[in-house]
């Protein structure tokens, strides 16, 4: 943009015409990648007759009717998953804050011990325990129930939650902490007036972390649940028939699922890294 | 069950204070939930798993669970359907982890330029990991790869390939590819963000001291990457190894076991087998491998975590 024609040289040129190409190199690349979320969009759109030719339509007549069918049944399903999410994710935020607290702020003796083994956990595959923990959700009365997934989901994500909150409450200014200090203000002011409006923006990317991957999950769910608490991934399985066409039914419940977490990590691209790498990439 | 790590010495001390028994536990006390709370939630699962790996306990048996010794162990060392699940897991998280990782710094070399639409392309580029991963795998299975009307048979006739039945005859790779499209997204953020970091001084004097695009690459820009493809690929392989959702969906585990990794052995074992105590033996096995990876994967961490938090 900044080269104007009568002062380009041949270097400038040069330079500008590879940009050009690295540009193009870099919109096929992001184009071929998109390419199968496109196909879904595309496909969920399609009557059911034109999903399944050969060759593959591209032209057609656009039709809402797979997504009309999509939000005649998924209604227990995206209701549970609701539940499940949100809830998981606030119980992570009630949780986590006083615990990132006492790893930063005010640091226990060995918080450093504390940090690692909340993310150690992170480490021990969930599926090794599978068995049992059938076992004991059907002893406690929890198979097949929200509670289940909800307090499953706050435990896969409370050690992520708190390496990242953490990563946040590091960033208070010292200085405020000490004039809040000498104002008289307890531990109690100080995290309601000095730490919690610092790091609010960080409890926002948290909380998006948290809710992308408890909305994602399908592990869990489709072993301790069945209809009671089915979420949204089984309401996909769901929509897999045995027998007759269904390709553009499932594209249209695909997309429908996908679409909420598509958008807050479009809006939220930023917190994703951070989020991401659990506070480690500012 | 939990892997602790000393580490070496911490990287920012964070206004250490004397302190007496009362200010101690004031520290203490808002960490003591969260702690219970995960002490609770994921230790005890595997303390029964470690009880029931010594059980015999069916749950279509009647009879209830009784104590039947390493029985259940020397049946997971003898069962080859366990060590080719082990080995399949390793085989398509390494494969995995890396491709994506190769990628994912191509993508964010790509992403790094000045070019029109720049933050369209990240946007499209990030985009496959957010799409829910029983979605992608459904998605894949039916409309792009299936043999009679998938869009990739379609893309690919030009190349001689005509109704190629993908799950049935590349059925690890179809899958393996999935999961390096979902996880590519999260190597190239990553990455990018590293490359971003990169002091511009420095590349400009390498620029002024005459050296190749190729050489800066290869000797300023990679080491300083290093830190962030390490935490890329330790992120990556703690979630890639669980990978389920890709196998059920797909390929079901097959054609006979030849996608069938640890997570979907183990719903096997539960679901179909019933056999509680031989898939509890099968997850204390795997538990005690993971604890050996994990405690070099922890190490890693640490060094990490370090060069991050002292270059803030």
């Amino acid at each position: 943009m900044s080269a104007v024609p009568s002062r380009a040289g041949p270097r400038r040129f040069r330079q500008m015409s590879g940009q050009v190409g690295w540009g193009v190199v870099a919109w096929v690349v992001g184009i071929a990648f998109f390419l199968p979320v496109l196909w879904m969009v595309i496909t969920a759109f399609k009557p059911e007759s034109a999903a399944e030719t050969w060759p593959p339509r591209f032209v057609f007549s656009p039709t809402l009717a797979e997504f009309r069918l999509v939000f005649a049944g998924w209604g227990p399903y995206v209701t549970h998953s609701v539940i499940a999410t949100v809830g998981s994710t606030v119980l992570v935020l009630v949780l986590g804050v006083p615990a990132a607290y006492a790893l930063s702020v005010h640091p226990v003796k060995r918080w450093r011990d504390g940090l690692f083994f909340f993310i150690s956990t992170k480490m021990l595959p969930i599926v090794a325990a599978i068995g049992p923990l059938y076992v004991i959700a059907l002893k406690a009365h929890l198979l097949d129930s929200i509670w289940v997934l909800i307090i499953l989901y706050t435990a896969m994500n409370l050690p992520l939650a708190i390496w990242m909150i953490r990563s946040f409450m590091l960033e208070v200014p010292g200085e405020l902490l000490e004039a809040a200090r000498l104002d008289g203000a307890g531990r109690i002011r100080e995290i309601t007036e000095v730490i919690m409006p610092v790091v609010s923006p960080g409890l926002v990317s948290t909380a998006l972390i948290c809710v992308i991957f408890a909305w994602n999950e399908l592990f869990l769910a489709l072993n301790l649940t069945v209809t009671n608490a089915a979420t949204m991934p089984m309401y996909l399985i769901s929509s897999v028939p045995q027998e007759g066409l269904y390709i553009a039914h499932l594209s249209a419940a695909a997309t429908i699922a996908s679409v909420p977490v598509i958008a807050v990590g479009w809006i939220a691209q930023r917190s994703l890294v951070r989020g991401l790498s659990m506070g480690a990439i500012k | 069950m939990a892997v602790v790590e000393a580490g070496t010495a911490p990287q920012v001390e964070v206004r250490p204070r004397g302190a007496s028994r009362r200010e101690r536990w004031q520290r203490r006390l808002p960490l003591l939930p969260a702690l219970i709370y995960i002490v609770v939630v994921t230790q005890i699962p595997f303390l029964v798993t470690l009880w029931y790996s010594f059980q015999n306990y069916f749950f279509d048996v009647p009879a209830p669970a009784h104590f039947t010794g390493f029985s259940n162990y020397t049946a997971a060392f003898t069962n080859t359907a366990f060590r080719g699940a082990l080995l399949r897991s390793v085989e398509m998280t390494v494969i995995a982890v890396i491709v994506a990782m190769i990628l994912g710094v191509a993508f964010a070399v790509l992403l790094d330029r000045k070019f029109i639409g720049r933050g369209v392309v990240r946007t499209l580029i990030i985009t496959p990991f957010l799409v829910m991963p029983a979605a992608a795998a459904l998605v894949w299975a039916g409309p792009m790869l299936d043999p009679n009307f998938g869009l990739l048979n379609y893309l690919l006739q030009p190349f001689g390939v005509h109704h190629v039945a993908w799950l049935s005859t590349h059925a690890l790779g179809s899958v393996i590819v999935v999961m390096i499209w979902q996880w590519t997204p999260f190597m190239t953020l990553i990455v990018l963000a590293g490359l971003q970091s990169q002091p511009p001084d420095v590349l400009e004097a390498a620029k002024v001291d005459g050296a190749g695009a190729l050489a800066t690459f290869r000797e300023l820009t990679l080491p300083h990457l290093r830190p962030y493809i390490e935490l890329g690929i330790l992120l990556g392989s703690i979630y890639l190894v669980n990978t389920f959702d890709q196998v059920r969906l797909m390929t079901n585990g097959g054609p006979g076991t030849t996608t069938t990794n640890l997570p979907f052995y183990l719903y096997q074992q539960v679901n179909y087998a019933f056999d509680v105590g031989g898939a509890a033996a099968a997850g204390v096995i795997t538990v005690i491998l993971t604890i050996i990876v994990a405690t070099f994967a922890l190490r890693m961490f640490a060094r990490v975590f370090q060069f991050e938090e002292a270059g803030s």
